[in-house]
C-alpha cells in the first residue's frame, strides 16, 4: 500500500496515469457510440441494425474491432511509407491531446491551464495536418482530393467556431475550461446559453446572441469533425472514402477512433461553452465530483446523439454550399454576435 | 435590396427545413420497423407460388408430356416399354402403369419455374411447391433424380423385356407357320376381289398388338 502510494505520488507516474485516463474513457465510449449510431441510423430508416451478435447486437462493436485487428495491414507500394504510417497517429494525437483540457469533473482535468480553450483550438487543428499527410502519402488522387477538401473545410470552419468561442470567453472572462465551468455553477439558469451569472438585464439581452453563437458553434463543429452533412472529404460516392481510402486494419481503426473521439470532443466543448460543463442542472442537488463526471458525460452524449440525429437527417452539402455557409452566413453572424456581446458585457 | 431579402429568407428557409427534417426523422425512429429477420422469421408465400418442383414418382406413367412441354429442356426422361404380362401397378388416379421410367432427372438449375410441365401431366404428379431454399455448393447437386429404379431393377426389367420379346417372336413365328399351313390346306375361295383384305388382322400386325390395352 505504502509502495503504491509512493509510486502514485511520483510526478512522472501520475502524469502518465493522468494521460492515460481519457483513453480509458474514449475506448468504451467509442464502442458505445458506434452501437448507438448504427441503431439510431437503422431506426430512423425503419430498420433493425445488428440483431444477431449478443442481445440486440450489443457485441457487434467488439466483433468489428476483432475483425479490424485481424485484417492485413496494407501499405500501397507507391505510398510514401513514413508519412503514410505517421498520419493516423498524428490525427489521433491531435484529437487526444485536446482531451487534456476537458474538465470531466471538478476534481479531474488533465491539465488546468489558463489558456485551456485556446490550447484546444490550436491543438485540434493538428488533425488537419494528419489528414493532409494521409491524403498525400496515399498517392491516390481520391485520397488527395479528400484531404484537400478536408483541409479547406476545417480551416474555413475554424473561423466561425473560434469567433463563437471568443463570444463565450468575453462573457465568462476566462479561457480556462475549468474556470469557465465554475462560472456557470449553480443550476440551469447560470449556464452561458442563458447568459451565465451576470446581472439580470445583461442575461436577458445576452440570450438571443448566445443561442445564435451556440448554433454557429454547433454547425462549425460538425464541419470540423467531417460528418454528414459536411462529409464531403469522406464522400463515399464521390471520393471512395477520401483520405482514408488506402488505409486498412489497425490504421483505419485509428482513424475511426479519432473521428469518434473528435465527435465527443466537440460535443464536450459545446457543453463546456454553453451548457455548464460538469455542473448539475439543479444547482447543488446531485452535484459533486462524481456527479460532475456523470453530468459531463451525459450532456456530452446528448450532443453526440444530436450530431448523429442530424447526420441521418440531412443530405450532404456541395463544396460551394459548404463554403457559402461558412464565409457568408456563419462568419458575419458570429462577428455581429461578438460585437453585440462585447457591447453588452462592457456596459 | 432583393438580394438581402433573399439572403435572410434563405437562412430562414434552411433552418426551417432542418427542423422539419429532424421532426420527420425522430418521428420515423419510433415507427415500427419493417425488417423481417429472414432466416428466423419467414413471410408466408402466396397460395399459387411457383418454386421448387415436387415430383411424385409413384404416379408417373412415363408419358413424357412434361419433358416435351418444358421450354428449357431440363427434364430428362428415359423409358422402357414394359411387357404386357408385367403388372407395374396403378397410379393414385387409377391409371395403369405400362412403362418403366428408368431415368427421371430434373435439372433445377436450368428450371425457370414457368410451371408449364405441371399442366400436361395426366396423373398430376408434378407440382410446384413453396420451397425456395435449396441452394447448393455443387451445381451437380441441383440435378434431382426422381426415378426410384435402381440399376439392378433396370437390369431385371431389361431381362424381362427380352424374354417377353423372344416369346412374342416365337408366338409370331408359330402363328405364321399355322396360317401358312391353314392356307395350304384350305381350298381357294371362289370369289376373292382383293386377297390382301383377307389376311387375318391380329397376327398381321403383331407390334401394335403389344401396345394395345390388354384389359
Ligand atoms: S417449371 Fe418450366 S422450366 Fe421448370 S421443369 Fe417445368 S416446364 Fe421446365
Ligand atoms: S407428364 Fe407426368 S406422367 Fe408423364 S412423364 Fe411427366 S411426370 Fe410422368
Amino acid at each position: 500500500m505504502e509502495n503504491i502510494l509512493q509510486l502514485l505520488s511520483n510526478p512522472i507516474v501520475s502524469a502518465v496515469l493522468m494521460a492515460l485516463a481519457p483513453l480509458l474513457f474514449i475506448l468504451p465510449y467509442a464502442l458505445v457510440t458506434i452501437y448507438i449510431e448504427m441503431k439510431m441510423a437503422a431506426h430512423i430508416q425503419n430498420r433493425l441494425a445488428y440483431m444477431q451478435t449478443g442481445w440486440h447486437g450489443t457485441l457487434q462493436p467488439f466483433a468489428d474491432i476483432l475483425k479490424l485487428l485481424q485484417k492485413e495491414d496494407i501499405i500501397p507500394t507507391a505510398a510514401s511509407k513514413f508519412l503514410f504510417i505517421l498520419a493516423p497517429y498524428l490525427v489521433f494525437v491531435g484529437t487526444y491531446s485536446s482531451f487534456a483540457v476537458l474538465p470531466f469533473s471538478s476534481a479531474f482535468i488533465g491539465s488546468n491551464i489558463d489558456l485551456g480553450i485556446f490550447f484546444l483550438i490550436a491543438v485540434s487543428s493538428l488533425v488537419v495536418v494528419g489528414l493532409l499527410m494521409s491524403g498525400w502519402a496515399s498517392n491516390n488522387k481520391w485520397s488527395l482530393f479528400g484531404a484537400l477538401r478536408s483541409a479547406a473545410q476545417i480551416v474555413s470552419y475554424e473561423i466561425p467556431s473560434a469567433l463563437a468561442i471568443l463570444g463565450v470567453v468575453m462573457v465568462s472572462g476566462t479561457m480556462s475550461t475549468q474556470e469557465m465551468t465554475h462560472f456557470q455553477d449553480g443550476g440551469i439558469g447560470q449556464w452561458i446559453i442563458f447568459g451565465g451569472n451576470l446581472p439580470l438585464w445583461q442575461k436577458l439581452s445576452l440570450i438571443p446572441f448566445m443561442i445564435i453563437l451556440f448554433l454557429i458553434y454547433l454547425v462549425s463543429s460538425m464541419a470540423e469533425v467531417n460528418r454528414t452533412p459536411f462529409d464531403i472529404p469522406e464522400a463515399e460516392s464521390e471520393l471512395v472514402q477520401g483520405y482514408n481510402t488506402e488505409y486498412s486494419g489497425m490504421k483505419f481503426a485509428i482513424f475511426y477512433l479519432a473521428e469518434y473521439a473528435n465527435l465527443f470532443l466537440v460535443s464536450a466543448v459545446v457543453v463546456i461553452l454553453f451548457f455548464g460543463g460538469w455542473t448539475s442542472p439543479f444547482g447543488t442537488f446531485l452535484s459533486g465530483p462524481v456527479w460532475g463526471a456523470f453530468w459531463f458525460v451525459t450532456k456530452g452524449m446528448l450532443f453526440v446523439c444530436l450530431n448523429i440525429w442530424l447526420r441521418w437527417t440531412l443530405p450532404r452539402l456541395r463544396v460551394d454550399q459548404l463554403m457559402y455557409v461558412s464565409w457568408k452566413v456563419l462568419t458575419p453572424f458570429a462577428l455581429l454576435c461578438v460585437l453585440a456581446i462585447g457591447l453588452i458585457v462592457v456596459m | 435590396m432583393a438580394a438581402v431579402a433573399l439572403y435572410f429568407s434563405d437562412i430562414y428557409r434552411s433552418l426551417r427545413s432542418i427542423v422539419i427534417g429532424m421532426g420527420v426523422t425522430i418521428n420515423q425512429m419510433f415507427q415500427p420497423v419493417v425488417t423481417l429477420q429472414y432466416p428466423i422469421e419467414k413471410k408466408a408465400m402466396p397460395e399459387r407460388v411457383r418454386n421448387r418442383l415436387y415430383m411424385n414418382f409413384d404416379d408417373c406413367i412415363g408419358c413424357e408430356l412434361c419433358a416435351n412441354a418444358c421450354p428449357v429442356d431440363c427434364i430428362d426422361i428415359e423409358v422402357m416399354k414394359a411387357p404386357a404380362t408385367e403388372n407395374l401397378g396403378v397410379t393414385s388416379t387409377g391409371q395403369k402403369k405400362r412403362i418403366y421410367v428408368t431415368k427421371f432427372d430434373i435439372d433445377i438449375a436450368k428450371c425457370c419455374y414457368c410451371g408449364l410441365c405441371v399442366y400436361p401431366c395426366p396423373t398430376e404428379c408434378l407440382k410446384m411447391t413453396d420451397v425456395y431454399e435449396f441452394s447448393e455448393f455443387d451445381r451437380h447437386n441441383l440435378i434431382y433424380n426422381f426415378s426410384t429404379m435402381t440399376p439392378s431393377e433396370i437390369e431385371t426389367a431389361k431381362g424381362k423385356i427380352k424374354v417377353f420379346e423372344e416369346e412374342q417372336a416365337a408366338k409370331k413365328a408359330a402363328a405364321a407357320a399355322q396360317a401358312a399351313a391353314a392356307k395350304a390346306a384350305a381350298p381357294v375361295p371362289p370369289s376373292s376381289p382383293d386377297p390382301s383384305s383377307q389376311t387375318p388382322p391380329p397376327p398381321a400386325n403383331p407390334d401394335s398388338g403389344n401396345a394395345q390395352p390388354n384389359t
